[in-house]
């Protein structure tokens, strides 16, 4: 049985390899016939021909990062969701759909839950609302 | 042998098994996994081969669409209809000199155009071109897909790391939050039609559906209805296709996560858009509109058996050619759509573009879900159009 499942899955180890293939392989022929002359401006990063300050790797906004936080929650539910998915056919023509059914809704309500609460934290806000902030400003400079 | 991949399809006839005993016997020992090899690395070569040109035609296809959306005439000197006009790209870019700026991170940049291309070649596994020629109906194919397709994201975040550019950074930033974010109703809704076929490989989910446009899934019930437009706009986003190419956003990122790409690295990049592309159109097409399934039952060949007396073998392979057709052709239509949507629509901005998701896909997508498990359980599996059919035969000369 063991050869069989090796069977079945001896399509993606070629495919990859012959992806590796295909990007090596085009490479190493441009490596072969392809110019070289490299020089310092030509390697330095392009920047609309002012001279790049500083390096790329800094600190960035912290939104992303809430955005992955939520990615991540979700596609694990989404990833518990599939098996559930798959088996609700079958356990419906005997009669047991009623129980999947109730439990499919029990974790999407979960999740919606999840959902309205970043909605209502405003974490899905990509550019957040000045209102609250603009109230308590400090008021430099300026005299009352 | 089990009866799922485009090896098993290959056995049934007289010349395999031949070639088996023979092989068998001159070697020793059972030649089954070593024929088995030798038939995948041929059709994958053939599959990769085909997808290249496609990816290739794909970017004519782009220039010469847009040329004709803007009263333009587009590539038109190399070849016929300037048709070999990848192949001349391809060589230009193969023959560009390859520039590593020195910031750069070496091994991460070199890395992730291969990354890109290893993902999207392997998705290209279980897509389903017809009932025999898929190369590896894996049981949890369509979940394979969906997770072997998240490595482009990887693959375009780490292109703008590496570059240590700015323009890059901010790009392949983009592009990650914006794949990962859209990879969320995109998987949502194919849990709605994993629901409805009972099963996650792609024989199962196409096999659920039928020929005519009634038998499909986009027509199933208005849940799954609203699902392909979700799972096509997520689709789009995935595979930064405008509106949804911010990661790239040529008119303030310069060129994004690729811009200090040369020659063929960027060659590579583009490559794998293009064929992740056509991989997303296909996936469309076998989840929601029928995949390679054509009407009235010929794409078993049985049907010319006994009308016309034609031998089993021959019918079954004209039975896979029209369903390779179909498949083919309706994946090629929404390929059309891809292009078409881009060259009318303008580009988002970051804000609407997260707005987008998370506040209108996403909610959409779950409403979808719980719409398409009530609908199984209330009406016991069947389509709209069954039920109304069925009370269209009950209730005949009723009123």
């Amino acid at each position: 049985m063991s050869t069989l499942h090796l069977d079945v899955y001896m399509p993606v180890v070629i495919l990859i390899a012959l992806a590796l293939l295909v990007a090596g392989g085009s490479l190493f022929l441009g490596s072969l016939i392809r110019p070289h002359n490299p020089n310092k401006l030509k390697e330095t990063a392009y920047e609309c021909g002012e001279e790049p300050v500083g390096t790329a790797w800094t600190n960035f906004n912290i939104r992303f990062y809430v955005i992955a936080l939520i990615f991540i929650i979700f596609d694990v539910e989404s990833a518990l969701m599939f098996p559930v998915a798959a088996v609700f056919k079958k356990f419906n023509e005997i009669g047991l759909g009623g129980t999947l059914l109730m439990s499919i809704l029990t974790f999407v309500s979960v999740l919606l839950a999840g959902i309205v609460y970043c909605w209502k934290k405003g974490d899905l806000d990509w550019v957040k609302s000045y209102t609250q902030s603009t109230s308590t400003t400090p008021t430099y400079g300026k005299k009352d | 042998m089990n009866n799922s991949t485009v090896v098993s399809y290959f056995s049934q006839s007289n010349e395999f098994i031949h070639v088996h005993a023979w092989l068998s016997k001159a070697l020793g020992f059972d030649a089954t996994s070593l024929m088995a090899f030798v038939i995948f690395a041929v059709i994958a070569l053939i599959i990769v081969g085909a997808m290249a040109t496609i990816g290739g035609l794909g970017t004519y296809a782009e220039r010469k669409i847009s040329a004709d959306l803007q009263a333009r005439m587009g590539p038109n000197r190399v070849g016929p209809f300037g048709l070999l006009q990848f192949l001349a790209d391809g060589v230009k870019m193969i023959m560009k000199e390859d520039i590593i700026t020195t910031n750069a991170d070496k091994f991460t940049f070199n890395l992730a155009p291969v990354l890109c291309m290893v993902g999207v070649f392997a998705t290209l596994a279980v897509v389903p071109y017809s009932s025999g020629f898929i190369l590896a109906d894996l049981n949890v194919g369509i979940f394979y897909l969906v997770g072997m397709a998240s490595l482009v994201g990887v693959g375009v975040f780490l292109g703008g790391y590496a570059s240590n550019s700015k323009w890059s950074m901010l790009g392949g930033m983009r592009g990650a939050s914006q794949i990962i974010s859209y990879e969320i109703p995109a998987t949502i809704s194919i849990i709605a039609i994993v629901l409805l076929a009972g099963g996650l490989s792609m024989k199962t989910l196409v096999g659920a559906q039928g020929g005519l446009p009634h038998e499909w899934f986009l027509f199933h019930n208005p849940f799954a209805f609203m699902a392909f437009f979700v799972y096509f706009i997520a689709g789009l986003a995935e595979t930064n296709r405008a509106p949804f190419d911010l990661p790239e956003a040529e008119s303030e990122l310069v060129s994004g996560y690729h811009t200090e790409y040369s020659g063929m690295k960027f060659g590579l990049f583009a490559l794998a858009e293009y064929i992740e592309i056509f991989v997303v159109c296909g996936v469309a097409v076998a989840l929601f509109l029928g995949g390679y399934k054509v009407p009235f039952d010929l794409g078993s060949g049985a049907m010319l058996v006994e009308k016309l007396g034609l031998d089993s073998m021959l019918s079954q392979n004209i039975g896979q050619l029209l369903e390779l057709g179909a498949f083919v052709s309706k994946t090629l239509v929404l390929y059309y759509v891809v292009i078409w949507v881009r060259w009318t629509l303008p580009r988002l901005r970051v804000d609407q573009l997260m707005t987008l998701c998370w506040k209108y896909l996403t909610p959409i997508a779950l409403f979808n879900l719980i719409g398409c498990a009530v609908w199984m359980y209330a009406f016991n599996g069947k389509s709209i159009f069954t039920l109304i059919f069925s009370a269209a035969a009950s209730g005949h000369g009723g009123h």
